[in-house]
């Protein structure tokens, strides 16, 4: 029990919520670039345009089926082979954006294919333009069906941040093995305290994303 | 990177090896115990629905990372020695599975209860009824989504190389060290990994789209 308190100490607790804040902003960015991109690139894949849309789907496909560790290894130490040096946090946004972008793309192109296709001949035979029903009929229908799997793939992205560990970015996962490298009677409870902040942030996440679905009347 | 992989091919085909049977073994070990949780969940008594909701809840929001290393780190200060390849392919098989019960859950709960239903009143008894009439419809619309689970093992199990567990991501890491090329090396392994996730990626659209 002492060990527990003595692990709790508030130098340690401060020093873990430091990695918290990291992982937490990590996450958050990766979070904004991958949205974008990779709704940019689920359109894309969607709306069929000759040859790109076949080249994009398969590039996505690719970085679909790696390991996302592969994909950081590749941005931290392979990189620099080529020329570039990323640093870690750099390198850990790059392997994170570039991953969830493609996972992202997925998710928008099969939401947008779930809407019945009847809609959009409803809309363009009621004179709409295509990009008129796009807007207007097919993704707001199709939105409601992308969130809950794009929510459990931003949560994927919170936990797997844990893995730039390993390019020793400053995260949680690296500054509880920081803490429990100095004493073994920290262990225990630090894997306990891991468990627990991460399961709040990712819990919170699940949490804001059911709101979010109400208000949306999904 | 052609060369690379000709050069180190006995450790590339090693590390391949490792990641299949990981891969294969935290399935097989997921399977059964995501089906265990699943059928928790949709229990009739309201406690047993509780812990097969909290088993979930808490393995699916917590990193596998945490989880393995736990075996790793953690199991052998206070239980047995356990080897990286083992703690990886236990911490794979507890995270997967809680992701697997979803799915089994979402896929029982899709077959229409009216089922059930008309096959207790003919004299089933639950057990019964689930293994007869529930379960095999269930597992077709399970397929693709278990597939799916089956690739993100795979790739999961990368996580060995943070536990020393020889797979393919540990052996791309040596050999990167040793070569110092390796941007080749990991598109080497990278490769590898595709010969696995890839054809399995585009066979689960292809059963999907025929299911639908």
């Amino acid at each position: 029990m002492s060990n527990f308190i003595q692990a709790y100490s508030w130098l340690n607790i401060r020093y873990l919520l430091e990695g918290l804040w990291i992982t937490v902003e990590i996450s958050a960015v990766s979070i904004v670039f991958s949205f974008i991109i990779g709704g940019l690139l689920g359109l894309l894949r969607y709306v069929k345009i000759k040859y790109l849309s076949a080249i994009v789907g398969f590039v996505i496909d690719i970085v679909r089926n790696l390991p996302l560790l592969l994909i950081l290894f590749f941005t931290f130490f392979g990189l620099p082979n080529i020329g570039i040096k990323p640093d870690a946090i750099m390198a850990a946004i790059l392997a994170m954006t570039v991953f969830e972008s493609a996972m992202v793309a997925e998710i928008i192109r099969s939401g947008i294919q779930a809407v019945d296709p009847g809609q959009m001949e409803a809309a363009r035979s009621n004179g709409m333009s295509y990009s008129q029903a796009m807007q207007h009929i097919i993704l707001p229908q199709a939105i409601k069906k992308m969130i809950p799997p794009l929510v459990s793939q931003f949560v994927s992205l919170i936990k797997d941040t844990s893995l730039a560990t390993i390019i020793m970015l400053p995260e949680l996962m690296y500054h509880a093995q920081i803490i429990y490298g100095q004493n073994t009677n920290y262990v225990l409870p630090m894997f306990l305290a891991l468990a627990v902040l991460y399961f709040i942030v990712c819990y919170a996440l699940s949490w804001l994303s059911r709101i979010l679905d109400r208000r949306l009347g999904a | 990177m052609i060369s690379i992989l000709v050069d180190h091919w006995p450790a590339f085909w090693s590390g391949f090896l490792f990641t299949l049977g990981s891969s294969i073994l935290a399935l097989i070990g997921s399977l059964i115990v995501g089906t265990v949780f699943a059928l928790l969940e949709i229990s009739e008594r309201k406690w047993v629905r509780i812990i097969g909701r909290v088993y979930v809840e808490i393995f699916r929001n917590i990193p596998l990372l945490v989880i393995t290393m736990f075996f790793y780190v953690v199991i052998p200060m206070f239980i047995a020695n356990v080897n990286g390849f083992t703690a990886g392919t236990i911490g794979l098989t507890i995270y997967t599975s809680a992701f697997i019960a979803e799915t089994i859950r979402a896929g029982i709960e899709a077959v229409d209860p009216g089922q059930m239903e008309a096959a207790r009143s003919n004299g089933l008894s639950y057990l019964q009824a689930m293994t007869h009439i529930v379960f095999p419809q269930a597992i077709k619309i399970t397929i693709p989504p278990l597939g799916n689970q089956f690739i993100n093992l795979v790739k999961n199990s990368s996580v060995l190389a943070f536990v020393a567990g020889f797979d393919l991501m540990y052996q791309g890491n040596l050999i990167a060290s040793t070569t110092f090329d390796t941007s080749n090396t990991y598109l080497a392994v990278g490769l590898l990994y595709l010969i696995l996730t890839l054809p399995l990626s585009y066979f689960m659209r292809y059963l999907e789209k025929k299911w639908a």
